[in-house]
């Protein structure tokens, strides 16, 4: 398996200064600007590394359990008696989630340019518990951010991180979750840029980063290529994951772009309703802007405040989105949708009872998302959902939804 | 005169012994309807120059203290239009020269050529945007050279040499010098000083086109002098608003930023100025 090689051969995107389209860019205080061309340097770098490489592929098989298997939803199928559902299992890496293939890459990355201390943010938890295992494993100091918030409400994996010797550091601020979380983590970057390796979760962030995440999570979207070839000799018609920041959806669909004929499905968070100011559907209903360092769509205020997002899922509970969906929104490579709180509760029911598999609350969107695309198929066609994370961490919220 | 020039004639108007005190206030902060007072009584104190603060939701630059001044200001429903109406009342009384200096997403939001137009008619000297590196947006040289905004930015501590000389060719005004690798927020004098010397003396070699203000970091006028020895002048901004903390809503909290930055500028101690 070589998991690192099909942007190279189509390397438009992002241009030399981080540019999808008029998106991404590097909007930061001029502290990080040296940071950043470091980064983008030795990123650069450890792409063109054999060695990097290596090491990398070894430690998605070895150590998280790639590749993960790409599983026929029979029941599910049945159950719409329409095109054939094919689940890509990313719940089955270690940890419970894709957030691991990035985090190791980055830190493969902090290690071979010398960095000590890694910080991450966390929205979900997933992120900072791939974060705080890898850096378990190099016995690497690791401080993660997370929001008060989402503390309360991913409290298993607070504990997880916990064990796994990170210290959890909890963000007061604005309304507590993810895109405050982002904001202490780059203030502690600012503050300590000579020995800090700032490994960021989603595909967002200034360039380098939402390449970067992009490059180590497309094994998602190259495996999936190569498992549906072998199990039903073509390509997938329809794929669809979900969008909170938008890093299982960019590693599956970016190995995808190329084929014209893939549809490709993100799916955002409308929480209480995307006609509510509870949502966190930002490229179905924000406006371009600058956030963590590029230029993306954005739910913000009339005088560009930016607004509070609100999912049941802490992994999509983010006013912003990586600045490569955005490009990919306006082009209409991609189709964006939103599910709300409720759809995704049932998805989770759905995807349980007739699968044995409890999902994420992330990955629910998707599964409730099938309601909608499913009808539109036909039986000869087959549809990917990107089975982003499993569920165990969502039992207290989800169990409030169950009958008593 | 013409108001294009305040920054460019305070610095080549000035007395080679005197260090330019410029200050950073929170527009807004703590109350939208005393800014205007609060600057006059700065200026009348002894400030140079006022950067204020266009308040925004997520300060990712800045420490605590300009948070919360932001988060309040915001509070109070301070949004561009309101801090530009601040600027052009305040333009009825004074000539003090006014930098605008906030995050580049609500300047967009605003619409960046509508921004330096109305910044140009409402009395605005200068703007720094420090998340907007130099040429990250181009269209912002263009709008500052056409609305007579002088763009200013910024140089840190791991700024290299040939970095230090693309952001002289982009600034005009000054070079605003971040002097302790970090977010905004006052810390203790010592660590100020020796991290600082031979930073200076890099800028000192690689800015050559515009004046170099030194900030973050300066509690004090002892700060203030041993700091700004080798360069035109300082900046102060958490400790100015951490003053400000200490005594709103007491009647005299304006009177009493009066006193901290007269301390500031002579170094004669007041019951405020530790």
């Amino acid at each position: 398996m070589n998991s690192m090689t099909t942007q190279q051969k189509k390397a438009s995107l992002p241009d030399q200064r981080g540019f999808f389209g008029q998106y991404g860019g590097r909007f930061v205080p001029e502290i990080l600007v040296p940071a950043l061309d470091n980064l983008n340097n030795a990123f650069e770098k450890a792409l063109q590394d054999e060695n990097f490489r290596q090491e990398y592929d070894t430690l998605l098989k070895e150590y998280v359990g790639r590749e993960t298997p790409l599983t026929y939803a029979g029941r599910l199928t049945a159950h719409y008696g329409k095109a054939k559902i094919y689940l890509k299992r990313e719940d089955l890496c270690h940890t419970g989630a894709h957030k691991i293939n990035n985090a190791i890459g980055q830190v493969l990355l902090a290690r071979k340019m010398g960095k000590t201390r890694i910080i991450a943010e966390t929205g979900a938890g997933q992120h900072g518990v791939a974060t705080a295992t890898v850096c378990a494993y190099f016995g690497m100091k690791c401080i993660i951010y997370m929001g008060a918030e989402d503390i309360r409400r991913q409290k298993l994996n607070v504990d997880r991180i916990s064990l796994l010797g990170a210290e959890v550091r909890p963000v007061e601020s604005g309304a507590k979750t993810l895109s405050n979380a982002i904001n202490e983590a780059i203030r502690d970057w600012v503050s300590n840029v000579e020995d800090t390796f700032y490994i960021i979760g989603s595909a967002v962030g200034p360039h380098p980063y939402p390449r970067m995440v992009r490059e180590f999570q497309s094994v998602i979207g190259k495996e999936t290529i190569d498992q549906c070839l072998e199990a039903e000799a073509c390509l997938p018609h329809h794929v669809v994951a979900c969008v909170g920041g938008g890093s299982n959806a960019i590693g599956m669909f970016s190995p995808m772009l190329e084929f014209e004929d893939v549809k490709l499905y993100g799916v955002e968070a409308a929480g209480e309703g995307i006609q509510t100011s509870r949502h966190a559907a930002t490229l179905t209903g924000g406006d371009p802007g600058v956030l963590h360092g590029s230029l993306s769509y954005l739910l913000q205020t009339a005088h560009g405040q930016i607004a509070e997002a609100h999912s049941i899922s802490a992994g999509l509970d983010y006013p912003g989105v990586g600045p490569e969906h955005s490009w990919l929104r306006d082009t209409g490579r991609v189709a964006y949708s939103s599910i709300t709180d409720q759809e995704a509760i049932d998805g989770v029911k759905l995807l349980s009872a007739l699968e044995g598999i409890i999902p994420a609350l992330e990955t629910a969107h998707t599964i409730a998302y099938l309601e909608k695309l499913m009808p539109e198929t036909d039986t000869d066609e087959i549809v990917v959902v990107n089975c982003s994370g499993r569920g165990d961490k969502d039992m207290e919220t989800i169990s409030k939804y169950m009958p008593s | 005169m013409s108001k294009n020039n305040r920054i460019q004639q305070l610095f080549q108007q000035r007395d080679p012994d005197h260090k330019i005190m410029s200050l950073f206030i929170t527009a807004g902060y703590p109350d939208p309807a005393q800014t205007v007072a609060l600057i006059r009584e700065l200026e009348s104190s002894g400030a140079d120059m006022i950067e204020l603060g266009m308040p925004f939701s997520d300060p990712l630059a800045d420490g605590p203290t300009i948070q919360n001044a932001s988060k309040v200001a915001l509070e109070q429903g301070v949004h561009m239009d309101s801090i530009f109406g601040m600027v052009r009342e305040l333009r009825r009384y004074s000539e003090i020269p006014i930098v605008l200096m906030g995050y580049i997403n609500p300047v967009l939001r605003y619409g960046l050529e509508k921004f330096f137009q109305t910044a140009s008619e409402s009395g605005v000297d200068g703007v720094i945007i420090p998340d907007v590196p130099p040429g990250e947006l181009p269209e912002l040289t263009g709008l500052t050279d056409t609305c007579g905004i002088d763009p200013i930015y910024l140089v840190a501590p791991n700024t290299s040499d040939e970095r230090m000389k693309t952001i002289d060719e982009y600034s005009r005004g000054f070079i605003y010098c971040v002097s302790v690798t970090g977010v905004t927020g006052a810390r203790d004098g010592e660590e100020v000083d020796r991290s600082v010397r031979k930073f200076i003396q890099r800028v000192r070699t690689n800015v050559t086109k515009n004046p170099v203000l030194i900030g973050f970091g300066i509690r004090s006028h002892k700060d203030a002098m041993n700091i700004s020895k080798e360069v035109e002048g300082f900046i102060v901004g958490s400790a100015l608003i951490d003053v400000i903390d200490k005594y709103y809503p007491h009647e005299d909290w304006i009177a009493r930023a009066g006193s901290f930055v007269k301390a500031l500028r002579s170094g004669e101690k007041t019951e405020i100025a530790e």
